[in-house]
């Protein structure tokens, strides 16, 4: 059994890095507006999928331009990537306004609500766009970047299967670690991600030290809902087809990654996100072989689940988060 | 001068009634006239909304109520071919009615955001569902397998049972997570009921995958199968009326009320000397049981079931009905839910059919991506956003009972003197 798992480990890790790229950019999403606001904000896998769509128009629209076939398509993949990025972000700002920003001194079920129904919302529009212009919701976007790229790790040891991937999951893994170092530098070092911590820390003194509350929670929004957009674009290109419903259930996940790590931590987010997508491939590609062939792979969402589950009764603040004490 | 006169006349008992008599004939026998009038059975059923708000005792518009739904609305719709249509809209009626109102016990009265409550009514459909087909040969080692129909009412029971128990089950590691974080497990776990239905037809045959279970035996009583959706209608109307009797006594019982306690504020609650858990798996519970109980009669009415019946979009729809509603009013879910039902069902279905007409005819041109059936997910979404951001106490707002405060008093006193009364005669 062990010889069966070691044999397609090195192919389980790099899917499972991928993935878990992909998690752990979303989940920074779900992580700072909780931070700022301590809301779950449920639409936050919508603006991934919104992302993934605008990103693959653009591709496609672009594709059909002939002066676009002269621009190298890496450079190419970072102006869409942009544009992409800069769309979703003002969903976010928009969405924030909408739906949350006049529910902030209501019942914490209610801002829930209208995020189920933005995310609803989001669905459905999204589904209209791409009927009326393509006939059909599902987008398969142009392939970019698919030359297949094989690692012989058997020649390492004879444990070892050989991996193969494409391209553009080295594009998406390091676009992926060039977002987060960037995230992190602009909340730690930037004057800007100073105002977002003294919010997230007391929203009313920051208030008093002049900073703009409703600014800052408006830049978090643009933040995340921008990081989460570029994420969709990534989605799109690493997996080829997009419908949109693919944001639900990978919001979901990248929640579970989120509060993995520690709900409101960067850093954790960024590691939850990266172990969920591991040990998820590492789910799908074993379970039925570790349960002597009762699960397979199709548990794999299950067992998301359970890990928060587990995660919440036996470490509810995550894996870097701080344990808080609830006050009266 | 004539407004007045009109709001006076609106207001008087009598005037009231006889309007309302008049309401309801015309309605009824516009139905059983015209067959295909929609609007005359909607209307027959928006009677019940004008009972509601009619100045008469409670006791009697119980009893009207219940004269219209069990007597007339059957009587008048049953003039044509599409009696049995009309039965159906109005089983699933007061399927989610139900429904609604045992999610209402868990989003309503206790303040858990519930997003997976559609696993319960999974629960007590598969229950039925696979013990009244052979499905149950597979895996069971005594009996015999498809059960009669008459089993169908104990199954109400276990079904009720067997959703309270996942209810418990699935509270039980949830209860300890908080508010928000307790939306998103209740919604994973809605997802996972849904995938292990979905994938249990190995290494036992169970639930038989995603093939689903088809043939359920019908309901029997009396040595009379239940077939037609008219039988369901007056099977899902008793258990409705139980359903709703039981839910009114729940909210206004001592129970009821550490539910609201809860739901104000769960460590003021506490300190009161509410047991917090215990308050919460129950609300969990009574809820899932009405679920489950309508489960059973789902998987009945359908004869057929299978995972697609269950997903998420269910969950989210309950929530619409109660969000719509009222979140812990009682009137307000019932009428949240049949709303609900009724758009889902009749309003986008007779426009759809509608805007085809209308493509065929060459009149307008709508693409097939805007159809209204389609139109679901949008207008659910849209509702959730404007009442939470408008009227987030929903159509008919929940009211707690008043209570006169010199009454209460006077009752007290009169109580005292009793015991001293009492006391000064032991002591002569």
């Amino acid at each position: 059994m062990l010889q069966e798992l070691l044999f397609s480990l090195p192919q389980v890790l790099i899917d499972g890095l991928a993935l878990g790229a992909i998690y752990a950019v979303v989940a920074l999403g779900y992580t700072m507006v909780y931070g700022i606001l301590q809301l779950i904000n449920f639409a936050h896998g919508e603006i991934f999928m919104t992302g993934a769509f605008i990103g693959t128009g653009f591709f496609i629209m672009l594709m059909g331009m002939s002066w676009a076939a002269a621009i190298p398509q890496l450079l190419l993949f970072i102006i869409v990537i942009l544009i992409t990025a800069s769309f979703t972000g003002l969903i976010g700002v928009g969405m924030e306004r909408v739906a949350y920003r006049p529910l902030r001194g209501a019942p914490r079920l209610i801002p829930l609500i209208t995020a189920i129904g933005i995310s609803f919302i989001l669905q459905d529009v999204i589904r209209f766009i791409a009927e009326l212009t393509t006939g059909r919701y599902i987008l398969t976007g142009p392939s970019l970047f698919s030359d297949q790229i094989t690692i012989s790790f058997s020649s390492i040891s004879s444990w070892f299967n050989n991996a193969s991937f494409k391209t553009s999951f080295l594009i998406v893994l390091i676009t992926a670690i060039l977002l987060m170092v960037a995230l992190d530098y602009f909340v730690n070092r930037t004057k800007w991600g100073t105002a977002i911590r003294a919010v997230s820390l007391d929203r009313e003194t920051a208030s008093l030290m002049s900073i703009n509350v409703n600014k800052v929670i408006s830049t978090t929004f643009f933040v995340g809902s921008a990081l989460g957009g570029a994420t969709g674009v990534l989605f799109a290109m690493q997996y080829g087809t997009i419908d949109p419903y693919i944001g639900f259930i990978l919001g979901l996940k990248a929640f579970i990654a989120a509060v993995l790590g520690g709900i409101g931590n960067i850093r954790g987010a960024m590691l939850g996100g990266i172990l969920l997508g591991v040990m998820e491939m590492f789910a799908a590609a074993n379970l039925s072989v570790l349960t002597g062939g009762i699960f397979g792979a199709e548990y794999k969402d299950v067992f998301a689940f359970a890990i928060l589950i587990i995660v919440l009764i036996f470490r509810p603040e995550g894996l870097l988060g701080k344990p808080t004490a609830e006050k009266v | 001068m004539m407004k007045e006169k009109l709001i006076g006349f609106l207001q008087n008992k009598w005037s009231q009634v006889i309007l309302f008599t008049l309401f309801v004939v015309i309605t009824s026998l516009s139905l059983y006239l015209s067959q295909k009038s929609v609007v005359a059975f909607l209307l027959l059923l928006a009677s019940l909304l004008i009972l509601y708000y009619m100045k008469l005792k409670n006791l009697t518009k119980w009893i009207i109520g219940g004269g219209i739904l069990f007597i007339l609305l059957p009587m008048a719709s049953s003039g044509g071919p599409a009696f049995q249509s009309y039965m159906e809209v109005a089983t699933m009626v007061g399927i989610y009615v139900a429904m609604a109102l045992g999610l209402n016990i868990v989003v309503g009265l206790a303040g858990l955001l519930d997003l997976g409550f559609v696993a319960f009514f999974a629960v007590g459909a598969y229950s039925y569902a696979i013990f009244a087909t052979p499905q149950a040969s597979n895996f069971m080692p005594f009996g015999s397998y498809p059960l009669g129909g008459e089993s169908f009412w104990i199954f109400l029971i276990i079904g009720g049972i067997c959703a309270a128990i996942a209810g418990v089950l699935i509270g039980i590691p949830v209860l300890r997570v908080k508010g928000d974080y307790l939306a998103i497990v209740t919604l994973g776990f809605g997802e996972i009921i849904r995938i292990v239905f979905n994938n249990l037809d190995r290494p036992v045959n169970f639930t038989n995958g995603a093939m689903g279970i088809s043939s359920v035996t019908p309901p029997s009583i009396f040595g009379i199968q239940l077939v037609f959706p008219h039988h369901f209608y007056f099977v899902t109307l008793v258990i409705l009326a139980f359903t709703i009797f039981a839910v009114l006594r729940f909210e206004h019982s001592k129970l009821g009320r550490s539910w609201k306690a809860v739901r104000e504020n769960e460590i003021a609650a506490q300190a009161m000397g509410i047991p917090l858990v215990k308050t919460k798996l129950l609300a969990f519970a009574l809820g899932a049981t009405f679920s489950g109980m309508m489960g059973v009669v789902f998987a009945a009415k359908q004869a057929f079931i299978d995972p697609t019946s269950f997903t998420l979009l269910e969950s989210f729809t309950i929530l619409v009905m109660v969000v719509l509603g009222g979140m812990g009013s009682v009137p307000g879910v019932i009428l949240g839910a049949a709303l609900v039902t009724i758009l889902n069902l009749q309003v986008l279905t007779e426009l759809t059919n509608w805007v085809n007409q209308l493509t065929l005819n060459g009149i307008i041109n709508v693409p097939d991506a805007l159809s209204p059936a389609k139109m679901q997910k949008l207008i659910f979404g849209l509702l959730l956003v404007i009442f939470a951001l408008y009227r987030p106490i929903g159509l008919i707002p929940a009211k707690n009972k008043k209570f006169d405060e010199k009454k209460l008093k006077t009752n007290r006193l009169a109580i005292d003197r009793e015991n001293t009364v009492a006391i000064d005669k032991d002591n002569v």
